[in-house]
């Protein structure tokens, strides 16, 4: 496509500036849209899915799948992702697993076991107390605390040094009434303390 | 158009190294016309740059599908708006964005900094053309912009459609700039050692673009918060991705080196300190680039796996080595002017705030790599993910929130016992007094009711201070109280800025911990068929579905649900997630179909609504519904965070200080 530049500079101003001034027409809708229960496109819907069921919002399955990760590369847990990316066939699968599994009789703490067993711990949303994840849980609090007490004799110790070199200075006599050289330096200070 | 863009970063990259030749040459032998050399290839280089942006921006909106860039980020029928956003939506676009925005502020650097200052411009011209020039090399010879390919498609890939929303046209820029500026405060703390000159000079020029640095990261981690929250469909903000962690951490940097500056500023103290903050934060700067562009740590967020990555750490390993033997060598010319005389000082309580902030940083920064770290040590891959990092960070952003409200409270050089009382006794009240109204109210979360209490001494702080200076200058000047407030403000920019700022952090951690009381559930609804949602207020929310539509719009095609809510009985409004199927010009689905969330927001909780799909292609819905407490919040909070940065960045405020000078002149005179 040939572009001239007034052409060009015209369509980066629009670009910039009419897009949020421009009314967008009404969408037209497809046929056979309307409560007819069928859509004219339901492929355009993406992956159909089954209905829902109270078992699939029992709390206690949620919380059992927001402490396992779904291993299609989100990051997400399970529960979140199965009801967020609704492309993804690992979630949705999982909770088929899990469903099952509860039914079966496994407790929540099981049902977990099990898939670690299966996938390792790095199903896990967050990784057991134990090992080298110790130092990623509890290794930031003990360096804090470490540094702070380190900071607190530091500054302790150059504290108490400071103020012995000022008592070995000796006293400065109080001068009744402020010199010229004085007021200057109240002034720069104020300016520093200002800005 | 590709070869002008082409030829541009050709004359770019030798442009470059030639500025930072007779930079760093004329910085060192006091050739001035070495040193003016240098400073004009820092405009060719601006020049030459944003010839080959507009190149890009040319081939992009003349959808020239022969270049590669264009062909993998538009279609002919992507939105205008979008078309301009494609040059940093992928990664040598923003590459170059990267290097040309690099260059406009190394120009307005040379430009606007005060005589005084211009000493350290040769060096600082030298550092933004080292950096610039890195930049270049990596699209040269890794990821050319201009690239063709062997045949031209007949239509573009088209742009990712979580991609296509107002957030990520103004999220990535505000970072990049966020992210760019910091190279400025960075050249001329280089520039400062390698002149020897390490007084409070550099600091006082590098104050502006350091303030604009982090004005422009804490606007595009808002702004990256809200692009997740409104477009990713999973209902948070926040979810400790590589990428965001990435931003975050040079803002945490960032944020404590506006802290200890004052310091330094003051007492002549921490100077070792902050050289070393702002050369941190930079490093952190380029090391986000890293984790986003290297695939070393799954993202994502993360662009496809390049070979940029190890130009990144090539460029990080000189980089750190050079800028730690110049540091070390420059040790005995930083010396502090003055000592800590008190642990109970507003500068030890800087002190620990900084602590907090860099110790924060290193964590998130450990966390994030911990997969690296686990694997080089144990052989296994540990992933920390949002339970650990909120397991780890949560306690100690509390504590961060703690010292903000109360390193105010403590005064300079030393505070007396009765002081403190004085100082701590209405904010404590006030904490207190909140945290036991949310207990009384029936909330048992630890976390909520600490971060509320918290909250309320922070503010607490903030209202006493900003109380008392209005008080002071209505007594003193006879100001009424409004007046007396802006005064107050205009006077003292950066104090009183800064309390803005901690406001807007306060209303950010309470917002955070109303995410501890999010409720979901998801449900499939017939036309005419509802569902009920208790809200964690005490109200019942109703959601009937009324029924499917389709249709075409713009670049894609729409099914959407429409969705009456009721709260307690009553019709509040009608809300219509989606789900797009985005097409090219050709009417070919391109990228899988995504969901367009429908949120209804009021101060008190967001109505989050998800169109998962349809079963069996019939108008039977399956949606996932959410309440997200407070959500709002963070939005003002944020808000409030950047008015802050705006109010310290404000010039002016010599003609308050002098009228004060003048008056405390005259008052001390009329003593004698």
């Amino acid at each position: 496509m040939n572009v001239s530049r007034r052409q060009f500079w015209g369509m980066l101003a629009v670009g910039l500036v009419g897009q949020g001034t421009r009314q967008q027409p009404a969408p037209a809708p497809l046929p056979g849209a309307g409560p007819t229960g069928t859509l004219a496109d339901p492929d355009r819907v993406g992956r159909p899915l089954e209905p829902i069921t109270a078992r699939d919002n029992d709390s206690g399955i949620q919380a059992i799948e927001k402490r396992l990760q779904c291993t299609c590369g989100c990051g997400l847990d399970i529960y979140t992702c199965r009801t967020t990316d609704f492309s993804c066939s690992f979630s949705p699968q999982y909770h088929k697993q899990i469903l099952s599994l509860a039914a079966s009789g496994m407790t929540g703490d099981e049902i977990i076991a099990e898939f670690v067993k299966e996938h390792g711990e790095s199903i896990l949303m967050a990784p057991p107390k134990r090992g080298f994840a110790l130092f990623g849980y509890f290794g930031p609090w003990v360096a804090f605390a470490l540094a702070a007490t380190g900071m607190v004799l530091l500054l302790r110790r150059r504290s108490r040094r400071g103020g012995a070199s000022l008592a070995a200075a000796g006293e400065r006599p109080v001068r009744p009434a402020p010199t010229a050289e004085e007021l200057a330096l109240v002034e720069r200070e104020l300016s520093r303390f200002e800005s | 158009m590709s070869v002008l863009g082409s030829l541009a970063l050709w004359i770019a990259f030798f442009t470059g190294i030639w500025g930072a030749v007779t930079g760093f040459a004329g910085g060192a032998n006091g050739r001035t016309d070495l040193q003016q050399s240098s400073r004009r290839a820092v405009f060719a280089l601006c020049l030459t740059l944003l010839v080959a942006v507009f190149s890009l921006e040319w081939l992009l909106f003349a959808h020239d599908f022969n270049v590669e860039y264009v062909a993998s980020h538009i279609s002919s029928n992507l939105p205008i708006f979008y078309t301009w956003s494609a040059l940093y939506s992928g990664q040598e676009g923003s590459l170059l964005f990267w290097a040309t925005v690099l260059s406009i502020f190394g120009s307005l650097a040379l430009v606007l900094t005060a005589p005084r200052h211009r000493v350290y411009l040769p060096y600082v011209s030298a550092v933004v053309c080292v950096v610039a020039v890195f930049f270049v090399t990596v699209m040269l010879f890794a990821a050319n912009p201009f690239a063709r390919l062997p045949y031209t498609p007949i239509d573009g890939r088209g742009m990712n459609p979580q991609l296509q929303n107002p957030g990520m046209v103004f999220h990535p820029p505000m970072l990049y700039l966020g992210y760019i500026s910091i190279t400025i405060p960075f050249a001329f703390a280089v520039a400062a050692l390698l002149s020897k000159r390490l007084d409070v000079d550099w600091l006082v020029a590098i104050r502006k673009w350091t303030i604009l640095s982090w004005l422009f990261l804490s606007i595009g981690i808002c702004l990256g918060m809200w692009w997740a929250y409104v477009e990713l469909g999973w209902g948070g903000y926040w979810a400790w991705d590589p990428v965001e962690n990435a931003s975050f951490l040079p803002w945490l940097v960032m944020t404590a080196f506006l802290h200890s500056v004052m310091i330094q500023e003051k007492r002549g103290m921490l100077k070792k300190w902050n050289l070393g903050l702002i050369f941190g934060a930079w490093v952190l700067s380029i090391f986000g680039t890293f984790l986003t562009r290297s695939g070393v740590i799954q993202s994502v967020h993360s662009f496809t796996q390049s070979p940029v990555g190890a130009y990144f750490a090539w460029f990080l390993f000189v980089a750190i080595g050079l800028l730690t033997v110049l540091y070390l060598t420059r040790l005995p010319l930083l010396k502090a002017e003055a000592t800590l005389e008190s642990l109970v000082s507003r500068e030890a309580s800087f002190l620990f705030n900084n602590l907090m902030l860099v110790g924060i940083a290193c964590t998130v920064l450990v966390l994030t790599v911990y997969p690296l770290l686990s694997e080089w040590i144990t052989g296994q891959k540990i992933v920390m993910k949002p339970p650990a990092f909120d397991f780890v960070n949560v306690p100690l952003g509390l504590a961060l929130l703690a010292l903000t409200g109360i390193g105010p409270l403590i005064a300079w050089r030393r505070a007396s016992i009765p002081n403190l009382k004085r100082q701590f006794a209405a904010p404590v009240t006030a904490g207190v007094a909140l945290g036991l109204i949310v207990l009384l109210l029936g909330m048992r979360q630890v976390w909520p009711v600490i971060t509320i209490t918290l909250a309320g001494f922070v503010l607490g702080t903030v209202v006493q201070e900003f109380a008392r200076g209005v008080r002071a200058r209505h007594r003193q000047y006879g100001e009424m109280y409004p007046l007396a407030f802006f005064h107050l403000m205009a006077r003292n920019r950066r104090r009183y800025g800064g309390y803005v700022v901690h406001t807007g952090i306060v209303l950010l951690f309470v917002a955070f911990s109303g995410m501890a009381f999010k409720v979901e559930t998801e449900a499939s609804l017939k036309p005419g068929q509802s569902v009920t949602l208790a809200s964690p207020y005490g109200w019942t929310y109703t959601f009937k579905h009324l029924g499917i539509s389709q249709y075409d719009a713009l670049n894609r095609q729409v099914t959407a649900g429409t969705v009456v809510v009721s709260r307690n009985g009553k019709t509040i409004g009608t809300m219509v997630p989606e789900k797009r199927q985005h097409v090219d010009s050709f009417g070919r689905p391109t990228f899988e179909p995504s969901t367009a969330v429908a949120i209804r927001s009021d101060l008190r909780e967001d109505l989050y609504v998800v169109l998962g799909g349809v079963v069996g292609g019939s108008e039977t819905a399956v949606y996932r519904f959410t309440i997200n407490p407070l959500v709002w919040w963070v939005w003002y909070g944020g808000m409030i965070v950047a008015l802050g940065g705006v109010i310290v960045m404000w010039p002016g405020g010599t003609v308050g200080s002098n009228r004060v000078a003048t008056g405390y002149a005259a008052k001390l005179g009329a003593t004698e």
